[in-house]
């Protein structure tokens, strides 16, 4: 994607951005642009409405090596009259650079070699520098060499060819070596390293230096064996393909109503939305949004989305409490207490899902059981069956059963008992009216 | 006997243009419930207001890339791993460091949180999963107490803990996704169909569900019903590897995050793409997402180090969030919604609100 856009960049038949060579003193400065027509051009043709978010996108782009500054080793991007130029596509990352340090040894060595101004060694490079000649101490005649040939090379180039070929290649080696404190954007992600496009698996050099050892690349790991795709595989695609036709789905404007629906009921609840009361403990450094959250007192705001949803009086603890005390008042407890025990039967370690499966078919299924749930004699059909394998799913068909037989019928009732509408229309700082009437009930029953 | 013969004579070919045919099909069908774009009917929803979202802590300490986070039940706490093989427990209010340990490895890819609180797990070049309990006791040397659970035959992408301490969900670059049992270390269910490696798993946030998403290099997304091992529903319509996968906060659509530079929106019931997030200007690819409580909001990290902020309804970018240094790796929006955190390649983590 980046490499489309710089093609487009530097394509003046389309409006890329004037390429042109200015006169500077003595001089003239070939082939270059200015920072402010980068800017421009992306605004205007990726439709970027910020400034910032453009020179943010040609910093990176910047970055990656596909252009620079000419006078600056530092690869970002100013909207300003700052000269960039266009690296050449040899240098580009897609050709899977990955330059050893003898490399670099022998760049920073030529560049020593020719008296130029604009060729000096900065600090880190003088350093850096210093560094590999103390680690190549034993082949530094043999980059030497190299250096040397690499500079009559140069000779034999154009001016002109010469001062744009120069800032690229150091600009190359700005990606590769970046300035301390710069991100080195050649770092890869190493789970995505064993698909690069780079087949051979070798390291090749700026310079053509062949290495007596061809190291193989580090960052290559060997790749999987590519299972071929198998006639049982295909057999499975098309059962699946068959199943996914046969599924009954809902339409677009269903699916889109529904979405909108549930995201306009909880907004008022989304604290990055509308903002938490009493405040967002990130923003006012005050904690007492969790301190409110931890007691046991309910917020009406908090009891209002229990009705939301019977998956929303499940999921919380306090919702919990009040549903399983309005059962107890009418002596249905046992089918939550049910549910619940599944739940944890779900979350037990193997070793002692047995001895739960056979503990909540006592309590809860047996015949005598204290508990006695209400399956109908199907269900109970296929849970005494499964109980004899004891496993994590055993008792799944009758907990839906439970799930589907308190919905409609308690969870309905719950939201219409007095107990849940006095919390409802309770007063914040008002003790709890739900907890008397609910005694009063039991009471007079 | 007659049936043998038939097979014979299916040709892999053969198979392959009836799987093709069966594809068009699909499509023919899905199509026609395709009435309208998502964007067209939220044209009546009220647009959001002005959005300002600043950093609002920073958490140094890790060495190196930060490449992963999960947050704690108890809305603060949270943990990071790094590629140095560091895994550092922070109390993100305060910024304190709470915890560390130091992996056998380096490239610790994933980590995640135990409902308990009382407990981490992460695994990344080890091709494991290992659970650490988090012990308060000073003297106490977090890693004598290592537990190793999952054993994949490539990098551990993702894992997650069921909502049970006990149950361990786990991705890898073998091209599988499994479930363990943390006790035991067995293997409970094993899930095959992913072409590639498998990148990013999440949890449908159901109380009765058992179901989970994955999604992976071979640019497909899919359901799994964790009970039966078998593939529920797939999706196909990046055009590169999916980074990330997250529910919807009702359980009836999740959003994806690849390095086509574009986020998409699945809808489970319509069994298709609903929505896609993308920019010309956003060239880099997206390698983490999470949805806002509402699930209005939709935060997308970039490996252009930026953050971006969608309305899922409409399907515009809401905001750009700058401020990390390097690519953005993670990020998760805390357990009650009110922030979200975000770990990236510039070595620090940061909660905006």
């Amino acid at each position: 994607m980046i490499e489309d856009i710089i093609t487009k960049m530097q394509d003046d038949k389309t409006g890329g951005v004037p390429i042109r060579t200015v006169k500077s003193f003595l001089s003239k400065i070939p082939s270059v642009v200015t920072g402010t027509d980068v800017v421009q051009w992306l605004m205007k043709n990726l439709s970027i409405e910020d400034p910032v978010e453009a020179i943010h996108l040609g910093s990176l782009i910047a970055a990656q090596g596909y252009i620079f500054p000419i006078s600056d080793h530092v690869l970002t991007m100013k909207d300003d009259g700052t000269f960039y130029r266009f690296q050449a596509p040899y240098f580009w990352p897609s050709n899977c650079w990955e330059p050893e340090n003898t490399d670099y040894a022998i760049y920073l060595c030529k560049r020593t070699m020719q008296n130029k101004a604009r060729l000096e060694l900065a600090d880190y490079e003088a350093e850096n520098l210093a560094r590999l000649q103390r680690a190549f101490a034993r082949k530094w005649e043999f980059i030497f060499m190299q250096a040397e040939a690499q500079v009559k090379i140069d000779r034999k180039k154009d001016k002109t060819e010469r001062k744009i070929l120069d800032s690229q290649e150091r600009a190359f080696w700005d990606v590769h070596r970046p300035v301390p404190g710069c991100v080195n954007t050649t770092e890869m992600d190493i789970r995505k390293c064993r698909r690069l496009k780079n087949p051979q698996k070798v390291k090749k050099s700026v310079y053509g230096v062949t290495e007596e050892s061809q190291a193989q690349s580090p960052v290559h790991v060997l790749s999987q064996p590519i299972r071929k795709t198998t006639k049982e595989d295909i057999r499975k695609q098309i059962t699946f393909l068959n199943t996914q036709i046969d599924r009954h789905c809902l339409k677009m404007s269903k699916v889109a109503e529904s979405l909108i629906a549930y995201t306009e009921q909880y907004m008022e609840y989304d604290p990055l939305i509308t903002p938490a009361e009493p405040s967002n403990p990130w923003i006012s450094d005050d904690v007492a949004l969790w301190d409110i959250e931890m007691s046991k007192e309910p917020s009406q705001q908090r009891v209002k989305r229990w009705g939301f949803s019977f998956d929303e009086i499940l999921k919380d603890q306090v919702g919990r409490d009040q549903f399983l005390r309005f059962l107890e008042s009418e002596f249905s407890s046992e089918n939550l207490r049910f549910w619940l025990a599944v739940q944890d039967l779900k979350k037990q370690p193997l070793q002692d899902v047995a001895k739960r499966v056979e503990e909540i078919w006592q309590e809860f299924l047996a015949p005598g059981a204290p508990s006695a749930i209400n399956l109908d004699s199907h269900s109970y059909e296929i849970t005494s069956q499964n109980v004899k394998d004891g496993g994590r799913y055993t008792f799944e068909d009758a907990q839906e059963h439970i799930y589907k037989l308190m919905k409609s019928d308690s969870y309905a009732r719950f939201l219409r008992s007095n107990a849940y509408q006095d919390l409802l229309l309770a007063k914040k700082k008002g003790k709890s009216l739900a907890g008397k009437r609910l005694t009063g009930l039991m009471q007079s029953s | 006997m007659a049936t043998e013969a038939l097979h014979e004579n299916e040709t892999l070919a053969s198979l392959k243009s009836e799987a093709e045919s069966l594809k068009g099909k699909l499509e023919e069908e899905r199509a026609k419930l395709h009435d309208v774009e998502l964007h067209q009917v939220a044209e009546r929803v009220e647009a959001l207001g002005q959005f300002v979202m600043k950093t609002r802590r920073t958490l140094k300490g890790h060495g190196n890339k930060v490449l992963c986070m999960d947050w704690c039940k108890d809305k603060r706490r949270i943990v990071s791993s790094s590629q140095d093989g560091k895994v550092i427990v922070w109390d993100s209010f305060t910024t304190n460091k709470e915890h560390a340990v130091t992996m056998p490895c380096t490239w610790v890819m994933a980590c995640a949180n135990a409902p308990s609180g009382c407990a981490i797990a992460c695994g990344g070049l080890d091709n494991k999963c290992s659970v650490y309990p988090l012990t308060f006791d000073k003297n106490e040397n977090m890693a004598a107490k290592k537990k190793s659970v999952a054993m994949h035959t490539n990098y551990l992408s993702a894992c997650s803990f069921t909502n049970s301490d006990m149950q361990i969900l786990t991705a890898s670059g073998d091209g599988t996704c499994a479930l363990w049992d943390v006790e035991s270390g067995q293997l409970l269910q094993s899930f095959h169909g992913h072409g590639a490696d498998v990148l990013c798993l999440d949890l449908a946030p159901s109380e009765t569900g058992n179901t989970f998403v994955s999604g992976g290099c071979d640019k497909k997304a899919m359901v799994w019903d964790m009970r039966s091992g078998q593939c529920v529903q797939a999706f196909e319509t990046h055009e590169s590897d999916i980074n990330s996968v997250r529910y919807y906060p009702s359980g009836d659509a999740f959003a994806s995050g690849s390095d086509d530079a574009t986020c998409r929106l699945y809808d489970l019931r319509a069994d298709r793409e609903v929505a896609i997030y993308s920019k010309e200007s956003i060239i880099f690819g997206a390698s983490s997402v999470d949805f806002s409580l509402s699930g209005r909001l939709l935060f997308a990290g970039y490996n252009d180090y930026t953050i971006n902020v969608w309305d899922v309804l409409k399907g515009s970018r809401v905001s750009i969030l700058f401020g990390h240094e390097n690519r953005v790796s993670t990020l998760r929006v805390s357990p009650d919604g009110t922030a979200f955190c975000s770990g990236s390649w510039d070595h620090t983590l940061r909660v905006w609100a």
